[in-house]
């Protein structure tokens, strides 16, 4: 019995150790299954897909850092300085590694100075700047800032000290829309960048050319970016670095644009509103280019503040606008020796032809006043120029008819863009019957009247230009009917290669003029600076000259219209014109002033040419400021109106 | 007697034989080669410093001194501890769950007077002990209404410290409660019924995860949705592994570690600096050192004098390659991220302690192998 139970207990505990035995190597095969299990894994990952995974370990290991080309600098025909860079600390806020973005910018204003104007272009640029690394709130710190900052940086994770280049321009507003200004790079330029192939390339750039030459030689100024291989830690902090490319700068740009003459003109003008191109006839190099008021671009080098920019944005003056190239204005009597050449050339009119001018142009039962009461008598070829005769030339647009003067206009470069070296040109309107067609959708306003032909005669009607237009019109004329392409740029040096790029005058066209059609023309606007119209500013020159006084109705520019009626009464006057080439023999230059709401041409343009060719010509400095008086009395000489 | 007086390196020597007297030999070797691997690791792992090196070694003198201890108790001395362990053990995790300190979201710890403990960990060895102590008493007469008690049994502290929430403990706990239960012979249809129940539970359970842990799991499926949130540990971790290639980047080497790209690096994952340094030879000469401690565990059980000894030494064996398997699996990539650190290699003191107690119970069970067989 006993003994039977102790079997039993033996038998029963040996039959459990065996059911255990046999969980045991249950178990110990779940265990070698499982390692199989990691095994696989691990070889998967280690011989299988070691490659994919070994280049991630390096992207992670390695980024690549732009190190920024110094932007090229821009100098004028003498290696004036115009546009450079210089280094300041700017403080840049990470905005995705900080919290409160108000809270730090109240605690940063403890230790650097933070006016609203900062806060207000901060906010302006966090809004406008898709996934931008870091943002400036401050810059140009001084050493004092720099220094309280980096005492206290611990408090302010996300906030750094950067050293940037900034661009700065020491002439300040002087040529302003020659160099025109930089911008932060928005989403748009990002896209042009990427389409162009080049986005690469501008890898931790964040400004670019917005107009003038910093936008049309944007590619030539920008240089190339150099690269360095920073192994960099999980937190992105740069550990060592492995290998640099550096960057190369950009290609410095010298222009035929002469500083002085340019501050020259521009202090001439003072505070009127207008525009000036200045051209040497026998290459096209543009010497002055004006556009009145202009701007301060150091004002956009670091973001303008959205104060500064609604107030240039808004200002009844539009200061933005590049007038010498987009702003569109009727020649007024400029026109007029272009329609004497036309006549010449067409046989409309040879130097005999004469009329008795009686002051007025009778067309349709309909009188076209000259702009001299009883006009001005026996009126030759030569006179009309000279005296500016109105009705000599209502009688000739008649007797041409538009298609012929739209034609032969033409060829001297009114209504097209002239291809000068910057961005955002008008085209202006040539009144022909085909821009009517074009231009209008009703088809009683789409036909062209043969009354309409009679003051496009005397550059007024629709007939609508850019001072470049007209300049250049000029210059060919000055060069014997050669149309060499304006440009502002002479030369560009290749920082890379150390060669010197000189651009050649590009002969647009050749004008087959009769030679003795183009003396006569020359001496009848000799004429107007010695006994005509434009005799009171250059009758005393030392240089031979040939000038043309215009006067035009203001009909082209839209203005701001919210003004108090003493600016509205202004703004009506008439715009004053003038042309001029010199010396009369092989011309050096020729320009175009417009100053608008001037009155007479003879009046407030035809000084600024003066004072313009008096400084290129003779070296004259005029007593600053000397051109901004203009007379205030009635003008006698020439009294223009339709 | 020995005449000759003794000199001081004999006496050295016998007390270090005294110490060992008993001790099971291929236990120690394969442990102090895992721990060597791990100072290794850790070194790299600190950057080249030896601070965190250091206090480990600190660490494990403490968890030698543990072992020590536990391996003089006898197996039958052990099981007079078993209920008030788990008692205690029990007391303290409601403790926790009731008056615990939160750190990182989770209530793991409590305050004890000046310093804090974190009782899931005790709980470790405490359900197994438990859990074999109520086999074994009931060893004549098991039925399945024991084993709905040890489930019972199970369950309570490892809800708990789900709860808290310690997803990674809950799951060593609950693994090594459930291998008790598999070794003191539940029935294979039991367990597959378990099985079939434990999938249908899924969507219940799923409801009961915290959104951190939810998160876990399913950057699991796709780490790439989140890779700089919950699944940046995995990515790191896996280019680590995989980066390594066949022979490693060498011991120092290991970008992703100096770089810091590992989070965790010196804890729970510090297996992607030791995979990133040494290659798929090291993984698969660690995965031989692991597997032969599960054999040598297996063995002393398969050879244990009581079911209660037996039970235990299967048990804590089985959850040491629990250990290695979940935290391999995750630094991996194939297993959810839960807070298992790599046995005998990871840094941290609580660790190291409770698995050194767990070699003590080993080489206790392998000493007393003998004393009831005659």
């Amino acid at each position: 019995m006993i003994g039977d139970l102790r079997g039993a207990e033996i038998r029963d505990h040996e039959r459990e150790l065996h059911h255990f035995h046999l969980r045991v190597g249950f178990a110990g095969i779940a265990v070698l299954l499982a390692f199989a299990l990691l095994a696989a894994r691990f070889i998967y990952l280690q011989v299988l897909q070691h490659d994919t995974y070994a280049s991630k370990a390096e992207e992670n290991r390695i980024s690549i850092v732009p190190v920024l080309p110094n932007r090229g600098l821009i100098l004028d025909r003498n290696g004036v300085v115009l546009a450079r860079n210089y280094s300041a600390y700017t403080l840049e806020i990470f905005p995705a590694r900080v919290a409160d973005l108000d809270g730090t910018i109240q605690a940063l204003s403890e230790y650097v100075e933070v006016q609203p104007k900062d806060r207000a272009r901060f906010r302006k640029l966090l809004a406008e700047t898709r996934n931008a690394e870091s943002l400036p709130i401050r810059t140009r710190l001084s050493d004092e800032e720099v220094a309280r900052f980096a005492a206290n940086r611990f408090r302010f994770p996300g906030v750094e000290i950067k050293a940037r280049l900034f661009r700065q321009y020491p002439h300040g507003d002087i040529a302003s829309h020659v160099l025109g200004y930089i911008g932060r790079i928005n989403t748009r330029d990002q896209e042009k960048l990427a389409e162009l192939g080049v986005a690469a390339n501008y890898r931790g750039t964040d400004f670019i050319g917005r107009t003038g030459l910093e936008a049309s030689y944007q590619q030539e100024l920008h240089g190339t970016t150099g690269f360095e291989q920073v192994e960099i830690d999980a937190a992105g902090r740069g550990i060592r670095t492995l290998a640099r490319t550096p960057a190369q700068a950009g290609n410095n740009v010298t222009l035929t644009l002469d500083i002085k003459l340019q501050q020259i003109a521009e202090v001439a003008f003072g505070a009127r509103r207008g525009a000036m191109v200045a051209i040497e006839p026998s290459t096209g190099g543009v010497l002055a280019f004006v556009s009145k008021p202009g701007f301060d671009p150091n004002l956009f080098v670091d973001g303008i503040d959205p104060q500064s920019w609604s107030e240039l944005n808004n200002s009844p003056d539009r200061p933005l606008t590049n007038r010498a190239i987009a702003g569109v204005y009727p020649p007024g009597s400029t026109f007029k020796p272009f329609m004497a050449m036309a006549a010449l050339e067409l046989g409309k009119r040879t130097p005999r032809s004469a009329i008795s001018d009686p002051g007025y142009f009778e067309f349709g039962g309909r009188r076209f006043r000259d702009s001299k009461p009883g006009g001005h008598g026996y009126v030759d070829l030569y006179k009309s120029i000279v005296v500016s005769s109105d009705t000599f030339y209502y009688q000739l647009a008649n007797d041409m008819g538009i298609d012929a003067i739209a034609g032969y206009i033409g060829k001297f470069g009114f209504g097209s863009k002239s291809g000068i070296d910057l961005e955002g040109e008008a085209i202006g309107v040539l009144p022909s019957p085909e821009w009517k067609q074009r231009r209008f959708a009703k088809p009683e306003q789409k036909k062209w009247y043969a009354g309409e032909t009679i003051s496009i005669g005397i550059g007024q009607g629709y007939n609508a230009y850019t001072p470049m237009q007209v300049a250049l019109a000029m210059a060919t004329l000055a060069a014997n009917g050669d149309m060499y392409r304006p440009r502002l740029v002479s030369h560009i040096d290749d920082i890379r290669t150390g060669e010197r790029r000189h651009f050649k005058p590009v002969l647009q066209q050749r004008l087959e003029l009769k030679s003795e059609n183009v003396e006569f023309v020359k001496r009848a606007m000799a004429g107007v600076n010695i006994e005509g119209t434009g005799a009171r500013s250059f009758g005393n020159a030392q240089y031979s000259s040939g000038g043309k006084t215009g006067t035009a109705q203001v009909i082209g520019m839209k203005q701001g219209e919210k003004y108090d009626e003493k600016k509205i009464n202004e703004r009506h006057r008439d715009h004053s014109l003038f042309i001029v080439f010199a010396p009369l023999e092989s011309p050096r230059i020729a320009l175009m002033v417009i100053v608008e709401n001037g009155g007479f041409g003879a009046r407030s343009a035809a000084p600024i040419a003066r004072t313009v060719l008096d400084y290129y010509l003779l070296g004259k400095v005029p007593a600053a400021a000397a051109g901004a008086a203009a007379p205030a009395g009635d003008d006698e000489e020439e009294t223009e109106s339709d | 007697m020995d005449a000759t007086p003794l000199s001081p390196r004999r006496i050295f020597q016998r007390m270090v034989a005294r110490l060992g007297e008993g001790l099971d030999g291929p236990l120690l070797a394969i442990t102090a080669l895992l721990v060597a691997i791990g100072l290794a690791a850790l070194y790299s792992a600190s950057n080249e410093t030896l601070g965190r090196v250091n206090a480990q070694l600190v660490n494990l003198a403490l968890a030698l001194g543990a072992m020590w201890v536990m391996a003089q108790i006898a197996p039958q001395t052990l099981m007079r501890f078993a209920v008030p362990a788990y008692l205690f053990g029990l007391a303290l995790l409601i403790a926790v769950a009731l008056f615990g300190d939160i750190v990182n979201g989770a209530r793991r710890w409590l305050h004890v007077g000046v310093t804090r403990i974190q009782p899931s960990e005790a709980m470790k060895l405490a359900l197994p002990l438990m859990l074999a102590w109520y086999f074994h008493r009931n060893e004549a007469t098991l039925r399945l209404r024991d084993f709905a008690v040890a489930a019972v049994l199970l369950a309570v502290p490892v809800l708990l410290i789900a709860r808290q929430p310690d997803l990674g403990t809950a799951v060593l706990v609950g693994a090594v409660g459930f291998y008790v239960i598999f070794f003191a012979g539940i029935g294979w249809r039991i367990l597959a019924g378990l099985g079939v129940l434990g999938l249908a539970s899924l969507a219940p359970l799923w409801g009961l995860l915290h959104d951190y842990q939810r998160r876990r799991v399913l950057t699991l499926l796709d780490p790439s949705q989140d890779p700089l949130g919950a699944g940046y540990h995995t990515i790191q971790s896996t280019i680590a592994v995989g980066s390594g290639g066949i022979t490693g980047k060498g011991w120092l080497h290991g970008t992703q570690t100096h770089l810091e790209f590992i989070p965790e690096r010196h804890t729970d994952f510090i297996f992607a600096v030791y995979s990133e340094e040494f290659g798929l030879i090291g993984n698969l000469v660690l995965l031989g050192i692991y597997l032969a401690l599960v054999t040598r565990g297996l063995m002393i059980a398969a050879n244990a004098p009581t079911f209660f000894a037996r039970l235990l030494a299967a048990s804590i064996t089985l959850m040491f390659f629990t250990y290695a398997f979940v935290n391999m699996g995750m630094v991996s990539g194939i297993l959810p991220v839960v807070g298992v650190p790599l046995p005998f290699i990871s840094y941290g003191g609580t660790a190291l302690v409770t698995l050194f107690m767990g070699i003590g119970i080993l080489l206790s069970v392998h000493r007393h192998r003998k004393l009831v067989q005659t």
